[in-house]
């Protein structure tokens, strides 16, 4: 063991092979260096220091790390750096934005959360508000909130006030015009 | 809400109750606007400076002896800054000091498929996992006892050398009343064989552990652990370390339901390689990690005889259980007395008597799940009554109201219940699911189930013995009007930092908002014992609202001496002191609070909450677990609809009344009675801690798969420990009902685990209903729907 306890700091070599890659997050213009392969969420979470992202399986399963990849909500345990090159991606730190008085402005689904008691422990929350933020977004019909859902996986609601959460978010963004396309287009 | 009201009563001293409560408003969680902002906190986002990555080698054997260890391949890995192995902390240790048999890295053997052998820290999870593997470890493999009859089968092969009875970990006889006598007497005696399976919490943030031992020589644990005190505990013996070198801090956790209710091998195993390398160790679980760590629901094997007479009275229980410990005690000597000691409510009977038997086997240790221990004995119990109601031609519900235990009585077991909402809760969900209307005129295929259920709000004596509080609260003012909460508590999504704002909002006039709860930090907080047995807010609630209480009446007094009026007279509220008489005289709450800083100094108060004691349980051995300052009553109805063509069977609606004494956040305890329903739901149907179960047969020969399956767990991923999604769900209709227990906050009483019981034999008796055949031996699968049916139609129905 050639390290002494007080030896160099732990800094992650850059692998062979490591590439640079470009895309925007959240709004700006971001460039980081990794191995191709390196999963998406440990860019977001270690490199990038957006914790927000929640890693709760490292199989795709759980849906805790959602982020919209070009407007797509994805599992980003699953997406190797190398597939952003270029991408836009948004973050549960992305979601809410601030006002001309530094006030925060929360997404319409983050709203809905607030209002309707959609987190618990709050560990799937950002997956979650993740996916139903494409919904609101795309317009998709409150009616298909479960179906949609149904990739995240929640322990501790039952998800009845998650859906009604949603449910809430989705009519709301619809009734005010926000959505990019009409209900029942998707 | 006419219940007599002893000297803990809080009415009485408050004649002034604020015109706008805080107290049972729909308010949400007073942190969750973090977790929907991604800011929030847990463990795992934890990253400091020079921090190294940790990670655990484990057995691939579920039963071997540890022959030779060697590192030297692993150490010399660039980038690995330490590697520890069992012998450099080799004491035992026990969530229950009476039964430590774990330690942190195994030293002579392994016990189950993932047991803990080495731990290697670097400065990057992929090179410590590279190192992990270039550990050699020499095994001597030894038979593997997969099943508890096998176990008991073999005493000479002892998983642990040391025990006292072959593979026993706790044997529990106990008996009241004339259970034989009355059993000979009984018109109807029902008798039933069930099983129970292992399922686990699956909390869907992994356990993580941070450990920094720092040029102090203070070792600050940062976990996510649900029981922060008994981890500070159990690291001071395994490290030998004094605790008040130790600083335990638990983050936000992500969900814990038991499963993070005791110390793991990755907290001591990041302390030492903290200690070792003097920098900042992380050490996070896999997905995999999470399912072998386990401690989840006891797999139970149960027989019941129950004796009726013929208008339903229940007038005997008498229950064997034998309980698949798993490799190691955990809070097994606590599970094996809950599974029987909370059967004696919500029913009366006058003869009881249970023998139940806790085995080791080379398995993932079992311990607490929501509803520890008593959610096996509980599906036998109330699918026992639904046979009863057949038999004896009675509505389930008539029966169980016929049986009903009363308020301020004593069970056969002598425990003391104080308010009970029961008959409420049966009321409740026989009128929203359309019981009376709809019960026997559903097509075949579809059916209604009932079951009752009951259980603590909190456990009555500390896990170690001890005179000190179970729970203790400290509260400052400060001058900005707003309000700071220390508590040992742990939030683990359940929402006791919200109980604790509330009580503390609703006592000082402010809103939930101005208080501040710093929670679970053991340099900063009164010690709490934990959350786990449903008991933070009876007991830091009680804490809180006496610690508030003396702030508040400080507050009433300084604005009082002010306004030349009495303290009676002066409401706190609505971030107001104002006069209870002339609403126009008022202060807004930072002036009072200065106030009262200038008539009394600095504002600052403790409360402590410690249990009744002797007064709520018999004196005999045992008699102690169950005992509970209040226990919570629920009541279920399930509807389902069973496809007979392929098994399959979809769980329609659960209807769930729940006594909780008083909701002091309404949408917090819907939030647990929903969170319950659907946990109780997917065990029945879907979830399945499975252990591949090929090791010795009792008979002593292999079974037949080959070497290195047994122990194996089959389920080890999301995917294949199949969660409910949306979509598995069933449509869950919460209601609360609120008997007020003197001995609680506000008359609160607990929410968290109590509706998760009798959701489970709601389900099974609904598909009794829907399809006239029984499953007594869970999980309810298709295919043993199917095998039922089959016996059904040929005429011996199983």
């Amino acid at each position: 063991m050639s390290h002494s306890p007080h030896s160099q700091p732990p800094v992650r070599p850059v692998p062979a092979g490591a590439v640079r890659i470009a895309c925007t997050i959240n709004g700006q213009a971001r460039e980081f260096v990794a191995a191709p392969m390196r999963r998406l969420i440990d860019v977001l979470r270690d490199d990038l220091g957006l914790v927000g992202t929640k890693e709760g399986c490292g199989e795709g399963e759980c849906g805790a790390c959602s982020i919209l990849l070009d407007g797509q909500p994805v599992n980003s345990c699953l997406i190797p750096a190398i597939q952003v090159q270029g991408a836009n991606l948004t973050t549960i730190e992305g979601l809410a934005s601030r006002d001309t008085f530094n006030k925060t402005v929360l997404h319409p689904v983050q709203q809905a959360f607030l209002e309707h008691g959609g987190a618990q422990c709050g560990i799937c929350t950002p997956g979650m508000i993740v996916t139903a933020a494409w919904m609101v977004q795309t317009g998709q019909p409150a009616a298909d909130v479960p179906k949609v859902l149904a990739g995240n996986l929640c322990r501790c609601t039952g998800y009845a006030h998650i859906v009604t959460s949603v449910q809430a978010a989705v009519e709301a963004g619809q009734a005010a015009g926000l959505t990019e396309r009409p209900a029942g287009e998707a | 809400m006419s219940q007599p009201l002893d000297s803990k009563d809080v009415s009485s001293e408050l004649p002034q109750q604020p015109s706008r409560h805080i107290l049972g408003g729909r308010h949400g969680k007073a942190d969750s606007l973090d977790a929907m902002t991604g800011v929030a906190r847990y463990t795992d986002d934890i990253s400091l400076p020079r921090m190294l990555h940790a990670k655990i080698l484990r057995s691939p054997h579920a039963h071997a002896e540890i022959v030779r260890i060697d590192v030297s391949a692993a150490e010399a890995l660039d980038g690995v800054h330490a590697v520890v192995v069992g012998r450099e902390m080799p004491t035992c240790y026990g969530v229950i000091p009476w039964t430590p048999d774990e330690q942190a890295l195994a030293t002579d053997k392994v016990r189950y498929v993932g047991d803990a052998v080495a731990a290697v820290a670097a400065i990057s999870e992929e090179i410590a996992n590279l190192a992990c593997q270039l550990i050699e470890v020499e095994y001597k493999v030894l038979p593997a006892l997969i099943t508890p009859e096998a176990a008991l089968q073999h005493p000479e092969i002892k998983i642990h050398p040391n025990n006292k009875h072959g593979n026993i970990t706790k044997s529990v006889q106990l008996a009241f009343g004339d259970v034989d006598g009355q059993l000979e007497a009984a018109d109807l005696v029902v008798e039933g064989h069930y099983q129970f399976h292992g399922t686990t919490h699956g909390a869907l943030e992994p356990h993580c552990a941070v450990a920094y031992f720092d040029t102090r020589q203070l070792l600050t644990v940062w976990s996510s652990t649900q029981v922060p005190h008994y981890l500070h505990r159990e690291l001071a013996k395994v490290l030998g370390l004094p605790t008040y070198q130790i600083r335990v801090i638990q983050p936000l956790v992500g969900g814990g339901f038991g499963g993070k209710s005791e110390p793991f091998d990755l907290e001591f195993a990041a302390a030492l390689l903290s200690i070792r390398t003097g920098r900042p160790v992380k050490l996070l679980y896999t997905r995999e990690e999470v399912f072998l760590a386990h401690r989840g629901r006891h797999p139970f094997d149960m027989n019941y005889r129950t004796g009726f007479s013929k208008d339903g009275k229940i007038l005997a229980v008498d229950a064997r259980s034998i309980l698949d410990g798993g490799a190691y005690s955990s809070f097994g000597l606590v599970t094996t007395y809950y599974s029987g000691q909370l059967l004696g409510s919500p029913y009366a009977f006058d003869s009881y008597r249970f023998d139940s038997t806790r085995v080791y086997t080379n398995k993932p240790a079992c311990g607490p799940k929501r509803g520890h221990g008593s959610v096996q004995p509980r599906f036998a119990m109330e699918v026992q009554l639904d046979k009863a109601a057949v038999a004896l031609g009675l509505d389930p519900i008539e029966l169980r109201r016929r049986n009903f235990i009363g308020e301020n009585t004593t069970t056969i077991n002598e425990f003391h219940v104080g308010s009970s909402g029961f008959l409420e809760c049966l009321d409740s969900v026989e009128q929203a699911s359309g019981w009376k209307q709809r019960r026997g005129r559903l097509p075949r295929g579809r059916g209604l189930g009932v079951a009752g259920s009951t259980y603590i709000s909190g456990t009555n004596y500390c896990i170690y013995p001890t005179e000190l509080p179970q729970s203790g609260v400290q509260i400052c003012l400060d001058r900005s009007g707003r309000v700071r909460v220390f508590a040992g508590t742990s939030d683990i999504g359940q929402g006791s930092s919200t109980m604790l704002s509330v009580i503390a909002a609703e006592e000082l006039g402010v809103e939930i908002d101005d208080v501040r709860v710093i929670a679970a930090d053991s340099d900063l907080c009164p010690v709490d014992l934990g959350a786990y047995s449903s008991r933070i807010t009876l007991m830091a609630g009680n804490a809180c609202l006496s610690a508030a209480k003396d702030l508040g009446g400080k507050v009433r007094d300084a604005v009082a001496k002010s306004w030349g009026c009495s303290r009676r007279e002066v409401l706190l509220a609505g971030r107001r002191a104002q006069r209870l008489d002339d609403p126009s005289v008022w202060m807004s709450i930072q002036d009072a609070f200065v106030l009262a800083e200038i008539a009394y100094g600095t504002m600052g108060s403790t409360g402590s909450y410690q249990t009744p004691r002797q007064e709520v349980h018999g004196e005999y051995r045992g008699g102690t677990i169950g005992a509970s300052p209040a226990y919570s009553f629920t009541a279920h109805i399930a509807e389902v609809e069973v496809d007979e063509e392929t098994g399959e069977i979809e769980i329609l609606h659960v209807w769930c009344a729940h006594d909780c004494g008083k909701a002091l956040s309404p949408v917090l305890v819907e939030g647990q009675i929903e969170g319950s329903v659907y946990m109780g739901a997917a065990e029945v149907v879907l979830e399945h801690h499975h252990v591949m179960d090929s090791g010795l047969k009792a008979d002593g020969s292999q079974r037949d798969s080959g070497p290195g399956v047994e122990g194996l767990l089959a389920a080890s991923s999301l995917l294949d420990y199949r969660m409910p999604t949306t979509l598995d769900t069933p449509q869950l209709h919460a209601m609360i009902v609120e008997k007020p227990d003197p001995r609680g906050p506000y008359g609160a009483k607990e929410a968290g685990e109590g509706p998760l019981h009798s959701a489970i034999p709601a389900i099974v008796n609904a598909i009794y209903d829907a399809i006239g055949v029984r499953i007594d031996q869970l999980p309810a699968t298709p295919s043993k729907i199917l095998a039922a049916l089959r016996a059904q139609r040929s005429g011996n129905p199983l």
